[in-house]
């Protein structure tokens, strides 16, 4: 279990108060002038050593990430730094609560990370049903700037630095990095084709690197306390601390930041109160947010939360999100509301997720009742493979993942509602 | 210059280009539906998916760049599966109702459905449904066909820039429209016709009227504006059924206007179709021997002269200025709408520039012209080099809508005066710019000053230095699809005394002049095939062949002589025009030295050698054209009122009276509304 010490956001459950002073007390905003005197490309290293993977689900390496942008602009295009605070996954609930209590760390993130990139603006995009949420971070940036901490010579330390929120309008495909840039310009929220990558041809077409806010609010810490602290947790490749949210039918639901790696059942069983139920009631856990594949209990009792043990189980870390389901759930109905999740919020640009996932979801309702065939499980299977890896962005992936996830694991389930279906129609 | 092999043909392209564009250079067809190589690339569609190696997803080729030692397979079992897979997707929410689909027959979902898709679908649940919209009289919808490719959103935005349409919704309910129901006002709206994929958006006029199949496929020249868009006409036995654009990058790219495409069905009214001469102040039917008899009594009393309308052949221009030196008559006119344009000096005349050129300009300005309405397509071309380029445009007329924004400089001569002494708001533009351009209007010298306003352009064109080795930047803008090839060709003869003398008129198709001008006692000859407003005036009538029923000759107003061929007969009586004026010339015992078709041409390239150049621009010399003398602070007027009505086949068009009552009198009325 991670030591108290050792953790990163220490005000995460909202116990003391978000504001300036007290965050200063909590050691955010101490020695940021000396950390941006060690120079640009010190932290960009420091973030490349400490293997921090990006919290937003695809954990693709920050350091990497950073190191794309430009040095130097060639042409005049200025550099930006966009934060994703558009949080919709399903499950996920782990940006606002930063936001809500400690948006200082995200503040300082996003100057340590501007600078290291060379960006003088920086832009967060929260989600629009983040009303109070976007209040409480304009206020904390108001501070900040009336603390000359952020603006013109932010920190004393030379450089120029402003930050601006900007509230979306509640689509979750907004939380796709192009679609959200798109948003950003005011444009329809609906994802570009890569390439060309934000690093070359963003926000405005000028070089920008989009990260999660809990990618952002580490990098403080990890500059202050060094890259092999923070490499200290987990295992290779999937290092440092992490926000896990544990929902669902858990004793006691929870936020809880935790070492990288932990054993599911341990983050479960010590941080969630356990399953309603005891162990032997769990039924299956979603890993990652909505998107990822449901992992049944079998799999449950031994699997170490990070990025690689849970790829190697056919699922993902994803954004962390736990949900927890106990043998009262009707898993199929559960996974058909997923599947008209996704065909609901698909933005409708190319064929395969605007035609695949309404089809899915309309097989998907007629499964929970059993009014299907038995081929039309491998069907489903068929036209989920057909909807991966052919859309513009990873929402069609995203909308395909769950149903796949079901069938795998949950065949048995399926094939018995069909059978017990027919029969009733024979009687 | 990237190097990439595709089904194992190695190719070497130029940097930029996209996979699709690659595959097509050495004669691979990848299948597409959002990809339009005249518009932006969305790479919605996903149809035109293939594999790429060390790619582990299918990648879209038409947003791929070539990428040095990229190896893509187009017919891979992996590629071939993912688009066999992308046309189920298509098919699941498009109704299968082709054989009542307008579309049918010459549909791309259709087409590829059978090269590309499955031949049944799994899918059983219930189908989309789409409200259908009110796009105005020409274009039809049936939005449940819509595929979401949104060609049609973006050839209103970047080619036609009027912004009317957009997609709204999203997911599954993603649809095309217009938000607030409204009509697309634009002169390029039939075009969305043909870039949509599908049976969505297809012709009203021509609902339900014919299949592809039936139609016999003609190439022509349109000519009802000075542009010269290549056309194909399609016709089903002696009807035409419709119109639709021909391929030239040069002229009109992949488009046409409106009224090119829709004015046809004025080919089928009030035609004329029989000879008619006046007996006893009435115009009675006739045979072509009493015609050419009635013609003869008065040819031995009286002077002629001719007048060429907008729309006559080249043909039957030189046959008419034979004829009429033949009977000794010294008075040719081609400028019936009395604009003063210097007829000596061909750079004074023609579109210098060319409109393929417009892209090359970084800077323009127009003088007493509305293209959008006098030649829509010269004004989508400045609308895309602006787009590409953002290059400053100034005006000197009047206030327009023109689809891209301009810095307005005057209304009137005093403006492009002050500009001709490098002085005024845009001089500063002009002398910066490498290849500035000025497009004069035509229709801006229909004033007594008119020639010394050529002759102000033309200073303004050499102040700014635009005529200059490989760029010549003065242009003058027509509307009359005659006009140029009738300069060119020398119809201007005769001045002021001689034309006092003038008794009798004969009339090539000229129904834009002021008919209420002619004398009462004057003779009047009306070739022509519409009973439009001059025949009403004439004492005898030849019913000649409209541009669809004759093969003949046309210049453009940048000077290209191009050849159109005939698609159907001419109704009736009828014949084509220069055979009507040889028939003529025999009858009054005068005889043309030429019996075929090839005779006149040859005849036409003697008169002037740029016919003997199908399709090219010969660049005219730099000479000193227009008239010293003062010009008045008169502002510059309209040189078209209303788009859709111009000339007789239009003004006998049904389509085109739709269009006037529900775009021009519709804008009028909440003009006088909002007065």
């Amino acid at each position: 279990m991670l030591a108290d010490k050792d953790r990163i956001f220490t005000n995460i459950y909202g116990f003391e108060s978000a504001g300036l002073k007290a965050a200063q007390a909590r050691g955010v905003w101490s020695g940021t002038k000396e950390i941006m005197a060690k120079g640009q490309d010190w932290i960009i290293e420091e973030v490349k050593k400490s293997d921090l993977r990006g919290r937003g689900g695809a954990g693709f390496p920050t350091g990497m990430k950073w190191s794309f942008m430009p040095k130097e602009s060639k042409d005049g295009r200025p550099n930006y730094l966009v934060i994703n605070a558009d949080e919709s996954e399903p499950g996920t609930c782990k940006d606002r609560d930063i936001i809500r209590h400690e948006p200082h760390r995200l503040i300082e993130g996003a100057l340590l990370a501007s600078y290291a990139m060379r960006a003088h603006a920086c832009y967060i995009y929260i989600r629009g049903e983040f009303m109070r949420e976007a209040e409480a971070l304009q206020n904390a940036i108001e501070e900040a700037y009336e603390a000359k901490l952020v603006g013109k010579n932010a920190c004393g330390s030379g450089w120029d630095f402003d930050i601006y929120v900007h509230r979306g309008a509640g689509a979750y495909i907004c939380g796709e990095e192009t679609a959200l840039l798109n948003s950003l310009e005011g444009k329809k929220g609906q994802p570009r084709n890569k390439p060309p990558f934000p690093a070359g041809a963003g926000l405005y077409a000028c070089p920008t690197t989009v990260n999660n806010v809990e990618t952002i609010a580490v990098v403080p810490e990890i500059t202050k306390r060094g890259a092999s602290w923070f490499a200290s947790f987990g295992r290779e490749k999937n290092r440092g601390t992490k926000l896990f949210c544990i929902s669902g039918h858990v004793n006691t639901p929870c936020n809880v930041e935790e070492a990288m790696s932990v054993p599911l059942k341990e983050i479960i069983e010590k941080h969630g109160g356990g399953v309603r139920g005891g162990w032997d009631n769990l039924l299956a856990v979603i890993p990652g947010g909505s998107s990822t594949r449901l992992l049944p209990k079998s799999i449950c009792d031994d699997v170490l939360m990070d990025f690689d043990a849970l790829r190697e189980q056919n699922s993902g870390l994803g954004t962390a999100a736990i949900i927890v389901m106990d043998k009262s759930t009707d898993i199929v109905y559960a996974i058909a509301r997923l599947a008209r999740f996704y065909w609901h919020e698909s933005c409708g640009q190319c064929t395969p997720c605007r035609e695949g996932t309404g089809w899915m979801y309309r097989i998907m309702q007629r499964m929970v009742r059993g009014e299907a065939r038995l081929d039309e499980i491998d069907m489903l299977l068929d036209i989920g493979h057909q909807i991966e890896g052919h859309s513009i962005c990873a929402h069609g992936d995203a909308s395909a993942w769950p149903i796949q996830g079901l069938i795998n694991h949950f065949r048995p389930e399926l094939e018995r509602r069909i059978n017990e279906y027919r029969k009733k129609l024979v009687a | 210059m990237p190097k990439l092999t595709i089904d194992g043909i190695e190719v070497t392209v130029e940097p930029g280009t996209s996979i699709i564009q690659a595959a097509e250079q050495v004669g691979i067809e990848i299948p597409r539906f959002c990809y339009h190589d005249k518009l932006s690339v969305p790479a919605n569609c996903r149809m035109c998916l293939v594999e790429v190696e060390k790619s582990p997803k299918p990648m879209a080729s038409c947003a791929l760049p070539c990428g040095d030692g990229m190896v893509v397979h187009t017919q891979s079992p992996k590629a071939k599966q993912a688009r066999k897979n992308i046309m189920e997707m298509l098919l699941i929410n498009h109704p299968l109702d082709c054989p009542i689909c307008d579309q049918g027959g010459e549909c791309d979902l259709q087409d590829q459905a059978v090269a590309y898709g499955y031949d049944r679908s799994r899918y059983e649940e219930e189908k989309r449904a789409v409200t259908n919209k009110n796009l105005g009289p020409l274009v039809k919808t049936v939005m449940t066909r819509c595929i979401q490719c949104t060609r049609c959103v973006r050839f209103g935005e970047e080619i036609a820039g009027v912004t009317e349409l957009g997609v709204i919704g999203r997911g599954e309910h993603l649809e095309i429209g217009t938000y607030v129901e409204q009509m697309v006002t634009s002169e390029l709206s039939g075009n969305l016709i043909d870039v949509c994929p599908v049976g969505a958006l297809t012709s009203k006029p021509y609902a339900f009227t014919a299949r592809p199949w039936e139609l016999r496929k003609t190439p022509g020249i349109d000519v009802l504006d000075a542009v010269g868009s290549n056309i194909r006409i399609d016709a089903r036995g002696g009807e035409i059924m419709r119109v639709l654009p021909r391929l030239h990058e040069d002229v009109n790219e992949e488009w046409i206007s409106d009224k090119t495409r829709f004015a046809v069905d004025g080919l089928k009214n009030n035609r004329l179709d029989k000879c008619y001469v006046r007996r006893n102040g009435k115009l009675e039917a006739a045979t072509w021997d009493e015609a050419f008899a009635a013609i003869k009594a008065e040819t031995k009393k009286r002077t002629f002269g001719a007048i060429v309308g907008d729309l006559a052949d080249c043909e039957s221009i030189i046959a008419l200025k034979d004829l009429m030196k033949e009977l000794g008559a010294a008075n040719l006119e081609c400028r019936s709408d009395m604009a003063q344009i210097d007829p000596k000096h061909p750079a004074g005349y023609l579109f210098n520039t060319t409109i393929a050129g417009i892209e090359k300009a970084d800077a323009i300005l127009l003088v007493g012209t509305n293209p959008r309405t006098e030649a829509a397509l010269v004004n989508a071309r400045i609308r895309k080099t602006w787009l590409a380029k953002h290059i400053k445009i100034g005006v000197i007329g009047q206030k327009i809508d023109l689809n891209y924004p301009y810095q307005y400089l005057g209304a009137g001569p005093d403006t492009l005066a002050e500009l001709s002494e490098g002085k005024g708001a845009f001089a500063a533009v002009l002398k910066n710019a490498r290849n500035p351009m000025i497009i004069l209007g035509a229709g801006a010298l229909r004033r007594a000053d008119g020639g010394a306003i050529q002759a102000l352009a033309r200073k303004v064109a050499e102040t700014f230095n635009m005529v200059k080795d490989g760029w010549n930047g003065y242009n003058m803008l027509h509307t009359q699809a005659a006009r140029v090839g009738a300069l060119m060709l020398g119809f201007v003869e005769g001045d002021e005394a001689s034309w006092s003398k003038v008794d009798a008129l004969y009339l090539l198709g000229a129904d834009e002049m002021a008919v209420e001008n002619i004398k009462p006692d004057c003779f009047v000859v009306y070739q022509g095939h519409h009973g439009d407003k001059a025949a009403h005036r004439a004492d005898v009538i030849l019913p000649g062949a409209a541009y669809t029923e004759k093969s003949a000759t046309y210049v453009n107003m940048e000077g290209r002589v191009q050849n159109g061929l005939q698609a159907v007969f001419p109704p009736g009586d009828a014949k084509e025009d220069w055979q009507i004026v040889a028939g003529l010339a025999a009858a009054l015992g005068h005889k043309l030295p030429y019996k075929t078709l090839p005779q006149v041409r040859a005849r036409l390239a003697k008169e002037n050698a740029a016919f003997a150049h199908v399709d090219e621009i010969q660049p005219a010399k730099w000479t000193p054209f227009g008239k010293a003398g003062k010009c008045e602070s008169k502002p510059f007027g309209t040189t078209v009122e209303n788009f859709y009505m111009t000339d007789p086949v239009s003004r006998a068009s049904k389509t085109m009276q739709a269009c006037t009552d529900a775009f021009v009198k519709a804008q009028e009325e909440k003009a006088v509304a909002h007065a």
